[in-house]
């Protein structure tokens, strides 16, 4: 099982900041491989999955942004109808209470995962081992 | 130890003979030199004479913030100009300054007030102070300074700013005590953390001298935890000394105010009428030894109370509490009187939030405060954040019966202060 972890960065509602942060990473030479954003009235919280998360933090981090790194479960989906269905039947069976979920494309374009963010990771992991999901 | 241990524990009732006695020699000197006041006095039949006790100060007029700026810049004088040395500033929110102006001997006894206040809370000639105050028209940074100087302390006079520096010379010099605004120190505090450097073993500071703006006990602490020091709250005003008119001593409760140099009282704002020890009202100080431009029952804007109890350091002088709020500051949102430092202590106390904020008022019944999160408590949890945020909503709901909007912001969004800092937008059109 491979840990994959995810970029979140803290950015206010208004415009142009989602214009700076992948400039930054664009400059950097880091390569966005899925994105989502978690908004609430005022502020949102910006999430990336990239190919060099470590590098692209302290990138962001000297650019004065609110930078977190995260480690998320991420679960292959079938490239097949009721592929998703399979997935988030497991996770419902396993009581696994998703807080956010997007898709990410890996490098290549050979698998699909679905990107799940969880209270906590390790714990998701054990309620799910045992079950027939392949992890990244 | 004392820097003038007979005159610091001086006995209640000598001390009110003095009081008494330079009371009526200030009161002489204003009569006879300065036409605002003996125009004033005699408006309303006082003699000099007519001052027999330290109780009958209630008898005279108020000065107010208004009268100095409409004497300025030098009619409120009480010897000639030519013997003035030196002139302060005070900002006023418009127009012209509030001036106050120094002989030689003025300048001379509010540094020996420094001195008390400086020996008081543990300094030392092998002490080296790094003073954080603007030097210039403002008087916190000078004051401070000639005062350091009679201890024999080492003065880095470095001014507020440049915050990379300003570590430079603590390092390099072995800084161990800070003259610095409460706004400022929490900026450095933070900066100090980001940049990984460990106060305890970094740098030699023991001690701050907190002041020029009011903040709140929790503000202290947290500074103390950040920097691993000892904060000491001090306070002043321009139409005073400027520092060193009540500080704190090692007891850290409540500020002793000199009272061989001023005399305090506390007045409810509105009726004017002189209150009790132990209740809080506005403090107004009237200056018992200033030479150059004495001031008469000066009417501070500041809320606080006296502590009547005797304090455990042996020091009889009366101590005034920790600085309520300006009266100036004070704001009403649906109809409740509101404090900076209610919302600055809910902050504080907080966890995940940062240093700086700023309250911004809209309208009438609308509040809004805006404060920065905290860099490394960020976990990139949407629901965490907004819980956050409803906490503090929460939380300043019941400290204020009004309930505010919370705005989060990244951190490094408000401007950063190095000085006096302005906490308070108020872009309602009255």
């Amino acid at each position: 099982m491979g840990e994959l972890k995810q970029l979140s960065i803290f950015a206010e509602n208004k415009p142009g900041r989602l214009e700076k942060i992948t400039r930054v990473l664009a400059e950097a030479g880091i390569n966005i491989l899925a994105v989502s954003i978690s908004s609430s009235v005022d502020f949102g919280v910006i999430k990336f999955i990239v190919d060099k998360p470590e590098k692209a933090r302290e990138i962001l981090r000297e650019n004065g942004f609110t930078v977190s790194l995260n480690p998320v479960l991420a679960i292959e989906l079938v490239d097949a109808p009721g592929g998703l269905h399979s997935v988030a039947s497991i996770l419902y069976k396993c009581n696994v209470n998703i807080e956010n979920a997007h898709v990410f494309v890996q490098e290549g374009r050979d698998k699909a995962y679905l990107i799940v963010e969880v209270e906590d990771v390790e714990e998701a992991k054990k309620s799910l081992s045992g079950e027939l999901l392949k992890f990244y | 130890m004392f820097w003038n241990e007979e005159l610091e524990t001086i006995k209640a009732s000598t001390l009110k003979n003095l009081q008494l006695k330079r009371l009526r020699e200030t009161i002489g000197r204003v009569y006879f030199n300065v036409p605002f006041y003996r125009d004033r006095f005699q408006a309303i039949n006082i003699k000099p004479e007519d001052i027999n006790s330290v109780e009958a100060i209630s008898r005279l007029p108020f000065t107010t913030r208004e009268d100095i700026l409409n004497n300025y810049p030098t009619g409120l004088l009480a010897v000639p100009r030519d013997e003035m040395v030196r002139v302060h500033t005070s900002s006023g929110t418009t127009g012209k300054p509030k001036a106050i102006f120094f002989t030689k001997s003025d300048i001379d006894r509010a540094a020996d007030l420094i001195a008390r206040c400086l020996v008081m809370t543990g300094m030392r000639k092998n002490d080296v102070l790094q003073n954080m105050m603007t030097y210039g028209l403002f008087t916190g940074a000078l004051v401070m300074h000639y005062g350091a100087e009679k201890v024999g302390v080492l003065i880095v006079p470095a001014g507020p700013g440049n915050t990379e520096r300003q570590i430079m010379l603590m390092k390099d010099f072995h800084t161990t005590a800070l003259h610095i605004t409460p706004s400022y120190a929490l900026y450095l505090a933070d900066y100090i953390k980001t940049k990984g450097i460990d106060p305890k073993r970094d740098l030699f500071i023991k001690r701050a001298y907190l002041g020029a703006e009011p903040y709140s006990e929790e503000t202290r602490k947290k500074i103390e935890e950040m920097l691993a020091i000892d904060v000491y709250n001090s306070y002043g005003l321009s139409e005073m000394n400027g520092p060193g008119v009540a500080f704190e001593c090692e007891m850290k409760r409540g500020m002793h105010l000199w009272e061989d140099n001023f005399i305090a009282e506390i007045i409810d704002p509105d009726t004017e009428e002189v209150l009790p020890d132990g209740t809080k009202g506005e403090l107004v100080l009237t200056t018992l030894q200033r030479e150059g431009m004495p001031l008469i029952r000066y009417r501070t804007r500041d809320i606080t109370l006296i502590i009547p109890e005797q304090c455990a350091c042996g020091r009889t002088h009366r101590r005034i509490d920790r600085i309520f709020g300006r009266s100036d500051d004070m704001f009403i949102v649906k109809g409740v009187n509101i404090f900076p430092q209610q919302i600055e202590n809910v902050l504080m106390a907080t966890k995940g939030v940062a240093q700086n904020y700023q309250i911004v008022l809209e309208s009438l019944d609308n509040l809004t405060v805006r404060v920065e999160i905290a860099r490394d408590l960020f976990d990139g949890n949407v629901t965490h954040l907004v819980n956050m945020q409803n906490k503090i909503v929460e939380a300043l709901k019941k400290e204020l019966l009004v309930k505010p909007k919370v705005e989060l912001l990244e951190p490094g969004t408000l401007p950063v202060s190095e000085g006096k800092s302005k906490r308070v937008i108020d872009n309602r059109t009255l």
